[in-house]
């Protein structure tokens, strides 16, 4: 992990939280490839990305759900040491709002206190179709002490800001992510073999 | 539930989460189910809560052992030689991503009542109390020949065959003795018993080469071994989210998930009333009563300690082999020990285990020479653990079952099993050689 000197860029682990179908790779895709697509594909292979945020001196590595929500099978290991997370709900469907409100529970629960959390009530683009109002998600989400904002991934709307909001919010230097000393990574990459003299 | 898949697999422990991730990654549509609520089968890291549920119902754990959710306390504890296959399919996966690795404090094995680091190349066997001075010399000599040691390049090979030659002859023409031949055949190439002096001796020396080569893989550290932060939990966890992000489908918290069987043949599971039907099935010993056969009993004690083990250079994290010879025992007892450097405990409690294969029908007196090493324990947890093994390769009932863990604190033999297990179930070897060989760096 970076030390949070001044210029550096500090690691921050985020994880996506909701209900099947509210948006979150949606979300995830727009941001950090600009991308949209009407039909995504249940997560494959997508579910791990990174983006840089200069100006912040924050890079996000993003972890997606990769379907194990669904049958509310989501390893401890997903929360571990993750400094933020978006609890993403559809804004035109009530019952993803409900579960968002659990998954909010859970991240009490299982997640480390310190966690920024952000309430997304995505798909805003869908006004015709709203099932929940934002006055009521926005109560909810000061209550419990998330900050919200009504985003469109499709319309790339309010999308960057989460995130933006999100690296404002983090602590500098104290990453709760942060390996303690004398980690290793183990990589594929060809470094020069490390190896002791042997003979005399 | 009510679908169809490729392949069905049940529990999840480490082998079958490498197996569902390697299956998803090959393109099948896996369904993975576990009957517990958490992660991991026989292989899960334990909070404090769930270990005294499991061996102690009923009792709440003192306050003076802290916070249950500071504790990752693993079933089946193991190290991993950062030069071994488990991290060559680690870094094949590109599962390392997920997980945080430290080095392990320390490598010892006891030695006529006294621990004492292993050495492990020519250099440190100069410097080991372990040998008298000619000795010293014979071992380095031997340190040597297998440093050097290329099978592809015959002027290595000093004229010897190790393809037909005996481990027990190579010895002899350095003139080890016999305490120096028991550190290194069993703290060094890891065999469990004495059996492997009779064969050929080139799988032992390539066994005491890849010692080495873990040991000098990263630099300043003092161990061959690696541990993940936050317990061997954390890998069976990794693979399923390898298997998820492949498609894979996972179930937690199926009590009564059973195996389908038509013609003799596995053909789905069923749970609260579905089938999901599929055409293999693939699960640890336990969800297949009646097609696996016990090969050995392990007995293990778990030990909370409020000190590092004594004689081990305030070690936060160690081994310690104890060589059956030095025990007298046809069997090695092994010692295990983390703590706070690897999340695995609050501060200034450490974790101790200790493991053999059972000989009589007094098991925990087994356990007693690895337990004398511990000083003073706070508390301890005593389990005796049968070690089963499929009767049939799954070739004609399309039932793949994995053999249970062994006692032995590294992966070797985990990750053989686990690629006998994907042979199996593909006809195909698992090409580890796609990626390059794990290169690693120390940050």
């Amino acid at each position: 992990m970076a030390e949070g000197g001044p210029g550096s860029i500090q690691q921050a682990k985020l994880v996506l939280l909701g209900d099947m179908g509210a948006g979150k790779s949606s979300l995830v895709l727009r941001f950090v490839k600009g991308q949209f697509f009407d039909y995504q594909e249940s997560t494959i292979g997508a579910a791990f990305l990174t983006k840089t945020l200069p100006e912040q001196g924050i890079k996000f590595e993003i972890w997606d759900t990769a379907g194990q929500e669904r049958y509310h099978s989501l390893a401890p290991m997903y929360y571990r040491g993750a400094a933020a997370a978006v609890v993403v709900y559809d804004i035109s469907n009530a019952d993803s709002f409900a579960k968002a409100k659990s998954w909010v529970k859970e991240l009490q629960r299982q997640g480390n206190p310190a966690m920024i959390m952000a309430l997304a009530g995505n798909k805003a683009d869908l006004t015709e179709l709203r099932a929940v109002q934002a006055d009521e998600a926005k109560a909810y989400a000061e209550e419990n002490g998330l900050f919200f904002w009504e985003t469109s991934a499709k319309t790339n709307s309010n999308v960057a800001e989460v995130f933006t909001d999100i690296a404002a919010r983090l602590p500098r230097a104290a990453a709760p992510a942060a390996a303690p000393l004398g980690g290793i990574t183990l990589t594929d990459t060809v470094p020069e073999r490390a190896k002791r003299s042997t003979c005399c | 539930m009510d679908e169809t898949y490729d392949a069905i697999v049940l529990g999840t422990g480490l082998k079958e989460c490498i197996i569902s991730g390697l299956l998803s990654v090959d393109g099948l549509k896996v369904l993975h189910i576990d009957r517990n609520n958490y992660y991991g089968g026989a292989s899960a890291s334990l909070n404090l809560n769930q270990l005294y549920e499991r061996f102690c119902p009923g009792q709440t754990p003192p306050k003076s052992l802290g916070p249950s959710r500071d504790y990752n306390v693993d079933m089946v504890p193991k190290f991993i030689l950062s030069g071994g296959e488990l991290v060559r399919v680690l870094v094949h996966t590109d599962v390392v991503k997920y997980l945080e690795f430290k080095a392990v404090d320390g490598s010892f094995v006891l030695n006529k009542g006294r621990v004492e680091k292993v050495p492990a190349t020519d250099y440190e066997a100069l410097r080991s109390p372990l040998m008298g001075l000619f000795e010293k010399r014979r071992a380095r000599s031997f340190f040597i020949f297998v440093q050097d040691y290329d099978e592809a390049n015959p002027t290595t090979h000093k004229g010897y065959d190790l393809r037909s030659m005996p481990m027990a002859a190579l010895y002899k023409e350095y003139g080890l003795d016999p305490m120096t031949v028991d550190f290194i055949g069993h703290a060094l190439a890891l065999h469990r018993d004495d059996s492997y002096m009779m064969e050929p001796a080139l799988p032992t020396v390539l066994k005491i080469k890849l010692y080495h080569d873990s040991l000098t893989r990263f630099a300043g550290v003092l161990s061959p071994y690696i541990y993940p932060l936050y317990g061997l939990g954390e890998l069976p966890q990794a693979f399923a989210r390898l298997s998820a992000v492949y498609g894979g489908t996972y179930m937690l918290s199926k009590p009564d998930v059973e195996v389908v069987w038509e013609d003799g043949k596995a053909v789905g599971v069923r749970s609260e009333g579905e089938t999901a039907r599929a055409k293999l099935v693939v699960g640890d010993p336990s969800y297949f009563p009646g097609k696996v056969r016990k090969t050995s009993s392990v007995v293990r004690a778990v030990c909370l300690l409020s000190h590092p083990i004594p004689a081990t250079n305030n070690a936060a994290s160690v081994q310690i082999i104890l060589p059956q010879k030095q025990v007298n025992r046809k069997s090695d007892v092994y010692v295990f020990c983390c703590s706070y450097s690897h999340n695995v405990a609050p501060r200034y409690k450490w974790i101790a285990f200790v493991s053999t294969t059972i000989e009589t029908s007094n098991p925990e007196a087994e356990l007693a020479s690895g337990l004398a090493l511990l000083g003073q324990i706070d508390e301890k947890f005593t389990e005796v653990v049968d070690v089963l093994e499929p009767l049939a390769s799954g070739s004609q009932d399309r039932a793949f079952i994995s053999r249970g863990y062994d006692a032995t604190s590294h992966f070797e033999t985990t990750v053989e099993d686990v690629l006998e297990l994907y042979t199996r179930i593909t006809g195909r070897v698992l090409d580890l050689s796609s990626k390059d060989p794990v290169r690693a760096q120390a940050q």
